[in-house]
């Protein structure tokens, strides 16, 4: 495809379960509450993960699953309704929440859609109750907040009002800094989805362009297709150029004038390309790799090569929607070698036997690697920084560099001899 | 179903996993879904380990489980011993595994491959990570040890000094993701050192399997982590009488008393040159007129039993504070904190639920909270200072200076670290005396470096507000009312104690059936309670 040659791999898989959307969902919403239905190693992986912060007010929290829940001594409905009464008691500011499913609560089929409903009804206009998968065996790492996002498109209102919705998690400055230049295209409505308040959901309706910010949003967008939105193609807003084609698409949807679009734009791709420069240089002729981790790596990967110079060896994703990923995979140079699915071990020898010069890998592999003599970017970085849009680009492409320009500091030798 | 916040402990196949990675030449497979890799993070970052856990998951996903699961697990078996090529192999189950039932252990037995195997039996929903540690370490230790003829190796309390050597003894239960085992270990090794005696083997941190069958050449076995390695403990003893040490050395007065101890199994006389009061700064500092301020600082202490055990001795015995609640989230610790709690008269908190100990440090009103990571969520809703004494215990419990708990130097990182969050002497005078200050106001601590002041009054409501829930609680029918005159006399009262004498006060006034507290109430309670 695209001139792109893809591979699929099966075995031993290196990567965070959905459940991990958890970490970066509950900053974007803070009134919303995310409580697992799960087992103890469900509330171990979430507390390792965001329990280096100090919460005065914990915003996730696990009903675990004991003995008597799996013999079916308890009836799940109950205990549910009876934990989750408990949690509205201790934190009645809650608005939205959400019952996360894992591999035990979907393995042995609590209902949760279910309970869910019921809830809500007891509750009726305290709180919204809504469910999603975030287990392993179906979600891997970002697909969590895809799953999140389906939950509550149904609660959307509906409008036939012609705006633009950008869908996917992005950081605030970035969102308004968007907005700011949509609006300046004559884009007179423009909403996120999600939200920053789970009760502030924007409407949808036939007069709704989607743009999706997030590569990882299939079920999301099949959604909000279903509620008359149009789904824009185009690529992600990485960089200069995906994000310049990524504005576009909006322009041309909302039949903006090509000339506002282009003076408009220009100013901003000069001086984003002007800062770029310094980073394209530290990364230009450099050999890459990419572990699969979050559906992300093709849009970086396209970025990393076609606007920085960077050589591709190969590019693993953790899943590859061929329809989504379209506009991208054109982007690509040809004959690039993606890899659907993992087989982490053999995935790592082709790491050691290709000698890369910057390998994007998850943190379970990251210290290793770099104790191997080889720099690693942690990858889960690019789902917490602030990286889309035109202004961003080279704070992206600094994301990559840093770890080389750390490896010349430390090392001052290799620098000499470079 | 059991609502949990934050939990202290994770799933037992994570103990297993601390005893693999702690240790060389072993393998663990484990059955587990996609997603259960991030237990790899535990060792790559929070104990920043430069090598991969030698862990090989299953990974299995929902599409697996149609197919044949077993033969997934067979699969990896294979791949793992011909890639890493261990010397023993621990096969189990995470939780999810469990439910599906392969019977993975007793699968890898089947397979005829050449080296000890361990199944692994944790259950996930009734057990905990220490507990999998401690049992993956006994069913390996006695799995590498049981074909050993026991008559030829038993020993006698003298034996080295048949065979004209030194004493031996072996450290056992320190592990990776334990709290400070890397420092403790160095430390009390040095000790044993000073005082002539030698290291056999150390286990399971950076033991091999080979290593393991050396175990029975010890003269005693020094227990230094219970929650992992009494029960190995236990079956050495039994089946090849070697005694071990039950006195863990956090503290001066417990590192005296160990070396007492492990003298007196040995049969060894305690060098009187060596074992002095000042190989530690602990005493002194304490003593020092700088720490009297220290006196009677009310505690709050949680955590794994031993380090409870420990800090309220500690606390108690050689800093002088005042022990106001203790507990511990190890049941198998249960009865020796409940007596301990008893020598400082009081109740002994045993519960893993975070909200509980959440409630119970609410109620004794506490200066200083001694917990784990867990316990400064706590400590930050009510604005209390806080150190961390236990595990569960995040990246910046694991640092690059040299830090252990135990022996002399220990009780030197104990000292600094648990006075360090408490206000400094001198600030703690002059808030009592000058309230009206722009920059040092009501629970501000300088030498923290921050600007209190504005965040401390929300702390101060929201420490107030379930107090005052908690009386109603007491006495619904008699509501209590606290006059202008009384909230500002209360005021006066320096930031970390208010807390305490509102309940005081309260109590006080509840006694002597009056329903409104003013000046004079809150005087009349501070004399009355006053000991």
């Amino acid at each position: 495809m695209s001139g792109s040659t893809l591979l699929k791999e099966t075995g031993p898989r290196e990567v965070f379960c959905g459940l991990t959307s958890i970490v970066w969902l509950h900053r974007r919403m803070p009134d919303a509450f995310f409580l697992v239905v799960g087992s103890r190693t469900c509330a171990h992986l979430i507390q390792s993960a965001a329990g280096v912060m100090i919460f005065a007010e914990p915003r996730f929290g696990t009903a675990i699953l004991e003995e008597r829940d799996l013999a079916g001594l308890a009836d799940a409905h109950e205990e549910l309704d009876r934990v989750v009464k408990n949690l509205l008691k201790r934190r009645p500011e809650i608005r939205t929440l959400f019952l996360v499913g894992s591999c035990p609560s979907e393995v042995i089929k609590i209902d949760l859609s279910r309970a869910a409903e019921r809830l809500n009804s007891q509750f009726n206009g305290q709180v919204t109750v809504l469910n999603y998968s975030g287990s392993g065996i179906e979600t891997t790492f970002t697909q969590g907040e895809d799953g999140a996002l389906k939950a509550l498109v149904p609660l959307l209102p509906s409008s036939k009002e012609e705006q633009l919705l950008l869908v996917g998690t992005l950081a605030n400055p970035v969102e308004d800094r968007l907005k700011t230049i949509f609006k300046r295209l004559g884009i007179q409505k423009i909403e996120s989805f999600p939200p920053r308040q789970s009760t502030q959901l924007p409407s949808i309706g036939p007069g709704t362009k989607v743009l999706l910010v997030q590569p990882y949003l299939t079920d999301t967008a099949r959604e909000l297709k279903n509620r008359g939105a149009e789904i824009l193609q185009a690529p992600f807003p990485l960089g200069i150029d995906g994000s310049r084609l990524w504005i576009e698409a909006a322009a041309n949807a909302f039949k903006v004038n090509q000339s506002l679009v282009e003076s408009t734009l220009s100013p901003l791709i000069l001086r984003a390309k002007k800062a770029l420069k310094p980073y394209a240089e530290k990364l230009s002729g450099k050999k890459l790799f990419l572990l699969p981790e979050s559906q992300l790596e093709i849009p970086l990967a396209r970025f990393l090569n076609n606007e920085c110079g960077m050589e591709l060896i190969e590019v693993g994703v953790p899943y590859l929607n061929r329809e989504m990923m379209q506009s991208e995979l054109e982007l690509l140079p040809d004959s690039t070698r993606i890899v659907e699915g993992q087989h982490v071990e053999k995935q790592l020898d082709r790491v050691r036997d290709s000698n890369p010069d910057l390998v994007v890998c998850g943190m379970g592999l990251a210290n290793p690697l770099e104790a191997e003599g080889i720099s690693t970017k942690w990858s889960i970085e690019m789902v917490f920084s602030p990286i889309h849009g035109i202004d961003q680009a080279s704070d992206l492409a600094e994301l990559f560099a840093r770890p080389l320009h750390r490896h010349n500091i430390l090392n001052p030798k290799t620098l000499e001899t470079a | 179903m059991e609502l949990t916040l934050w939990t202290y402990e994770g799933p037992p196949h994570i103990g297993a996993m601390r005893i693999a990675s702690s240790m060389k030449g072993v393998h663990y497979v484990l059955h587990a879904p996609q997603g259960d890799t991030y237990a790899d993070l535990l060792f790559t970052m929070i104990e920043r380990r430069g090598t991969r856990p030698p862990v090989t998951y299953t990974t299995f996903q929902a599409r697996d489980l149609g197919g044949d699961t077993a033969e997934l697990v067979k699969g990896h078996i294979h791949e793992a011993v011909e890639r890493f090529k261990p010397e023993a192999l621990l096969v189990g189950e995470s939780c999810t595994a469990e439910l599906i039932q392969d019977q993975p252990g007793s699968l890898a037995k089947g397979l005829g491959l050449d080296l000890p195997i361990v199944g692994l039996e944790l259950p996930a929903y009734s057990k905990k990570e220490n507990w999998g540690a401690a049992e993956t370490l006994y069913q390996l230790v006695r799995g590498l040890l049981k074909d050993i003829p026991q008559e030829t190796l038993k020993q006698s309390k003298t034996s080295w000094k048949d065979e004209g050597r030194r004493p031996r003894v072996n450290l056992l239960g320190p592990s990776l993701l334990g709290f400070r085992c890397r420092d403790d270990v160095l430390e009390i090794q040095k000790i044993l050192g000073e005082h002539g005696i030698d290291i056999n083997v150390i286990a399971p941190l950076g033991a091999s399997p080979a290593d393991i069958t050396r175990l029975p050449k010890a003269d005693v076995n020094i227990c230094l982590y219970p929650e992992i390695a009494e029960s190995t403990c236990i079956w050495l003893e039994r089946n090849f009488n070697i005694p071990f040490t039950k006195t863990i050395p956090i503290g001066v007065k417990a590192t005296h008393e160990f070396l007492d101890e492990l003298h007196e199994l040995l049969g060894l006389e305690l060098s009187s040159s060596i074992n002095q009061n000042n190989q530690s700064k602990l005493p002194w500092y304490s003593k020092s007129v700088d720490s009297n301020y220290l006196t009677g600082k009310r505690v709050f202490i949680f955590g794994d039993g031993t380090h409870v055990l420990a800090a309220a001795r500690i606390a108690k015995e050689e800093l002088g504070f005042e022990v106001v609640g203790m507990g511990t989230y190890s049941r198998e610790m249960a009865r020796k904190v409940r007596s301990a709690a008893k020598e400082h008269e009081i109740e002994a908190l045993i519960t893993n639920d975070y909200l509980e100990v959440e409630e119970a440090i609410k109620e004794s009103a506490p200066e200083l909270v001694l917990g784990t990571q867990m316990e400064r969520h706590s400590a930050k809703r009510l604005g209390i200072p806080c150190a961390v004494i236990s595990t569960p215990m995040h990246v910046q419990d694991v640092p690059a200076r040299y830090s252990p708990q135990m022996g002399w130097e220990g009780a030197n990182v104990i000292f600094d670290d648990w006075v360090h969050p408490l206000m400094m002497g001198l600030e703690e005078h002059l808030i009592g005396m000058f309230r009206h200050d722009f920059e040092f106001t009501d629970g501000h601590q300088s030498h923290l470096g921050h600007l209190g002041g504005h965040s401390s009054t929300n702390e101060v409501s929201s420490q107030n507000a379930p107090i005052q829930e908690l009386s109603n609680k007491i006495d619904s029918q008699k509501a209590l009312h606290w006059t202008k005159e009384g909230e500002s006399e209360l005021a006066k009262i320096p930031f970390f104690v208010r807390g305490k004498v509102r309940r005081n006060t309260e109590i006080y006034a509840r006694e002597a059936g009056c329903t409104e507290i003013n000046g004079e109430t809150l005087l009349d309670a501070k004399a009355h309670f006053a000991k």
